[in-house]
């Protein structure tokens, strides 16, 4: 008896041996699904490094910055406390792809992980649109390193505090530091190293350029006045600092881009939350389901497998108390379930909703779903009636001109599609955030900037916006105003910075 | 095919630098907030670190973000109850705004503060940057009584259990190389003969019987060469080096009369606790006194001194004479550092004065690394102060303080104890 328990005790427990025997059969099941990945490095590492890990917000080489610090800090706290558990993975978008995994974990854990992490989020990756177009897994290890090596440079040049001063400023600014269109251009480490001295130069000529006191001929000066600058309002507030700030040294500049260029980074995972989480949980237990289908886990494998996985997936209802809205491993999971239900064993409601998907080979159509999707257009594409009565779907509508929250649709006929498009709406970033553009600078008089924000359903900004226009003017140097446009196109003054309007 | 890689032996403070630039942007509002737990400690409690609170807004990462007013939709899940059109009451908290991220904390909505500990010695730096003991360093070597063995260099002579048997056996190889050299030269010369010898043929037994008789002799010769012999000995060195005394003594001398109200004695107790922290920093060992007065003084410990309630007169001289006493009977100021603090709401009995800067001047100071003396009242100041202020004028070694409040202490300790 005594015997038996010390080898199952035995079987809990991971080996390299074994890590490798597991990677090799998920392996095997990924490739029969058509999963296409970046080759893995899969790295051991302590809950320390796990935290270091965290509070670097992912990143594996992190330039020094307080902020890392004070999240350290938190979780440090967090986690001794024992308020909350250490992720079991972390994994990184690049290639090869980076997964980290906790020693502590049991080996049925392990599998797990790496079915989640080095086969679904790393097919994700590879795959994804949004990946694909806007993030480069190629060079962004080396970017990083690129990038902590410049900052610790100009550390010591400059000072910690002039870099922490321009850090902050671009932090604060980051969300708006994104394209969402163009595409920016895929560049090695050498040609940023090449190209960065280059664009220094360049750049300081080409500020100087535009803020030229020298007087020009009338004609000039009117043909300036008449044409407005920038000609289109700009959505790239970062990119356009780096561009037009006409104060900022070129090492500040750098910095700017660094921020810009991580932000943009991360941008693609922002927006595809729920995907990424519901490709991934659905193929670890996909796969995980096949192994045990060919034998090659056991009952006890299985039966902690599925504790896991339905921890993962929980959704507290919305009167529990450990409601904090949806969650996304949830929504995502159920939703290519779903759609693989849909495939196999359409109804014909299905067939009235969906007539591309239902009956339709699932792993062709899950493929497709993952290729050409972000989490705003993959929900208004796919979530199904069935799966809104499932959840038991619900919108409410709170205006603040009542005292009152309305129940504006449940999961009825009359309701799924209001639902589905609120849902999709709850993902759309550029809902979620603030639209503020870049509208106008005022080139040939005080040289001030005039942001302005496009304002939706009465919504109106957060109470740090003063602080916010700080920043803005830290890194413009001359005033900063913000401006407010709504929905009837009313445009009007919120705030400035600097406050006082000069005596003159 | 995968790839793995063990990490977990690779440095784990990564973030240690992080930590340490936030820590110092943090500076003054961590000082803030050691001010305000001070208080919570026993005096001689340095064992432990501290749990920092900065308020949250302080430390905010700002970013745009919307206002909760408008016309908002939420999706919810686990409807059971609500048809449409229902319209219910808005819950107390409007917040959930995040979709969903962070899975563990949304819950603690309300909280303002951000909790987390720092260590020891990072509580103390913070606590005591820029401050140093007056007086340090002149009076340093001067009294000097303890001593430390440290190492010295080698010498030949010793007992024998300092002997260091690397530099002895080097020494002796050497000495067998030096004298045996000549002799093995030869030995090589006479083997060589020998060896051609014994190639040529024929009738040469006799030069060959005296080479071999010279070898051996000189196999002897090299064998007669001790392998270790006493000139080779070495000895571990050691020397007894002077070094300061690292033990001080404080003196708490507290009036516990009638006029001293919990209060004031709780003023007085954030006072001491810095200067024991402030002290431990310095001295290795740091012991405390108690010692309370009304009209009599006593010796006591810590939680009689702070907490137990006396009536009566104050007659101060009676406890600056039994610290003198007790100073002198137990601790030396060849060992230790003696350093006094006294509060006191200023109330003296009037002929008690002179009395008092008698004692100080004549038994104390000449024995006292530092007297500091705080006036914990909001009246004006009576004999007493101004018969201190007059000694703190003739000695540096005696400061006066006037605190009037809590928030008094530690700008006022910052002042006696800051590098100029």
């Amino acid at each position: 008896m005594t015997n038996q328990s010390a080898t199952k005790f035995k079987d809990c427990e991971w080996t390299f041996e074994k890590l490798e025997y597991f990677d090799n059969i998920i392996s095997d099941v990924a490739c029969s699904f058509g999963l296409s990945t970046y080759p893995n490095q899969i790295e051991i590492i302590s809950s320390e490094q796990m935290m270091d890990a965290y509070s670097s917000v992912g990143m594996p080489i992190g330039y020094n910055h307080w902020s890392y610090g004070k999240k350290f800090i938190q979780t440090q706290k967090n986690y001794h406390r024992g308020q909350m558990g250490l992720a079991y993975e972390i994994v990184i978008n690049s290639n090869p792809c980076i997964s980290y995994l906790m020693e502590e974990n049991s080996m049925t854990m392990q599998a797990l992980v790496i079915a989640h992490a080095c086969y679904g989020h790393n097919s994700f990756f590879k795959n994804n649109y949004l990946f694909t177009t806007w993030t480069d897994a190629d060079s962004i290890i080396d970017y990083l390193v690129f990038a902590k090596k410049f900052v610790s440079d100009c550390e010591e040049k400059y000072g910690v505090k002039a870099v922490e001063d321009t850090l902050d400023s671009c932090h604060a600014l980051m969300n708006l530091g994104v394209d969402r269109y163009k595409r920016p251009a895929k560049i090695s480490l050498h040609e940023e190293k090449n190209r960065q001295d280059e664009r220094e130069a360049f750049l300081q000529a080409q500020v100087n350029d535009l803020w030229r006191t020298v007087p020009k001929s009338k004609q000039v000066e009117e043909n300036l006045n008449s044409h407005r600058f920038p000609q289109q309002p700009q959505e790239n507030i970062l990119y356009f600092i780096e561009k037009n700030a006409p104060l900022l040294k070129s090492w500040q500049r750098e910095l700017v881009r660094i921020v810009r260029k991580i932000a943009q980074y991360f941008y693609p995972q922002r927006q595809t939350q729920v995907m990424n989480e519901g490709w991934a949980t659905f193929w670890h237990y996909t796969i995980i389901n096949t192994l045990f289908d060919e034998g090659k886990v056991d009952n006890s494998f299985m039966l902690e497998f599925l504790h896991h996985h339905t921890n993962v997936v929980y959704q507290p209802p919305y009167n529990s108390p450990y409601y904090s809205g949806i969650n996304p491993y949830t929504l995502g999971f159920a939703m290519f379930q779903d759609i693989k239900r849909m495939c196999e064993e359409p109804t014909a409601e299905d067939k009235a909703w969906f007539p591309d998907v239902a009956g339709s080979d699932w792993l062709h159509t899950l493929h497709f779903a993952c290729k050409n999707f972000k989490d705003e257009s993959f929900i208004s594409q796919y979530l199904s009636p069935h799966l809104i009565r499932e959840l038991k779907l619900f919108n409410t509508l709170d205006d603040d001109q009542n005292n009152f929250i309305e129940i504006d649709a449940i999961h009825n006929e009359q309701g799924y599609l209001k639902i589905r498009e609120a849902m999709s709406q709850q993902y759309n970033l550029s809902y979620l955030e603030p639209n503020i553009q870049i509208h106008h600078v005022d080139i040939s008089g005080d040289r001030s900037i005039t942001l302005r924000h496009y304002g939706h359903h009465n919504i109106s900004l957060g109470d740090n916006i003063d602080e916010m226009l700080k920043h803005l003017y830290r890194l413009w140097g001359f005033e900063v105003i913000l401006e407010s446009e709504n929905e009837v196109g009313k445009v009007s003054e919120i705030t400035r910075c600097p406050k006082a309007p000069s005596p003159e | 095919m995968s790839h793995f890689i063990d990490r977990r032996l690779n440095a784990k403070n990564k973030s240690s630098v992080n930590r340490q630039r936030f820590l110092n942007r943090h500076k003054e509002q961590i000082k803030r907030s050691i001010d305000q737990v001070i208080t919570d400690r026993s005096v001689t409690d340095v064992s432990s670190g501290e749990n920092i609170t900065i308020p949250k807004r302080d430390l905010s990462e700002p970013i745009f973000h919307h206002a909760n007013d408008g016309q908002r939709q939420r999706v919810h899940p686990g409807n059971d109850q609500f048809q449409q059109g229902d319209k219910i009451e808005r819950p107390k908290q409007s917040g959930g705004q995040g979709t969903g991220e962070g899975n563990a904390s949304d819950q603690g909505e309300g909280e303002d503060e951000f909790t987390f500990e720092i260590s020891h010695d990072e509580y103390l730096d913070l606590l005591f940057e820029d401050l140093a003991l007056p007086n340090l360093e002149a009076k340093q070597n001067a009294d000097a009584q303890e001593f430390k063995t440290t190492r010295h260099g080698f010498s030949e002579v010793g007992l024998p259990n300092n002997i260091n048997i690397v530099r002895s056996l080097k020494k002796s190889i050497s000495r067998r190389i030096a004298l045996t050299g000549s002799t093995k030269r030869e030995l090589t010369a006479l083997e060589e003969q020998l060896a051609t010898l014994e190639q040529s043929s024929g009738e040469n037994y006799q030069a060959r019987k005296s080479l071999e008789a010279q070898i051996q002799h000189c196999k002897e010769r090299i064998n007669r060469v001790p392998f270790i012999d006493d000139f080779d000995l070495q000895f571990n060195h050691y020397a007894r080096t002077p070094v300061p005394s690292s033990k001080a003594v404080m003196f708490c001398i507290m009036d516990v009369s009638g006029s001293m109200d919990q209060e004031t004695k709780d003023i007085a107790k954030r006072f001491y606790i810095l200067l024991y922290l402030f002290l431990s920093q310095t001295y290795q060992t740091t012991e405390v006194v108690y010692i309370r007065h009304h009209t009599q003084a006593k010796e006591v410990d810590e939680h009689e001194f702070f907490y137990s309630q006396e009536t009566g007169g104050t007659v101060v001289s009676s406890a600056l004479r039994l610290m003198h006493k007790i100073q002198q009977q137990r601790y030396p100021t060849s060992q230790w550092n003696v350093y006094a603090a006294q509060a006191s709401d200023g109330d003296n009995w009037n002929d008690d004065t002179p009395l008092c800067k008698e004692v100080i001047e004549r038994d104390l100071l000449p024995n006292t690394r530092y007297f500091s003396y705080i006036e914990i009242t909001k009246s004006s100041h009576q004999s007493m102060w101004h018969c201190y202020e007059k000694i703190s004028e003739l000695y540096p070694e005696f400061a006066i303080k006037h605190i009037k409040e809590r928030a008094d202490i530690y700008p006022i300790f910052r002042e006696l104890f800051a590098t100029s």
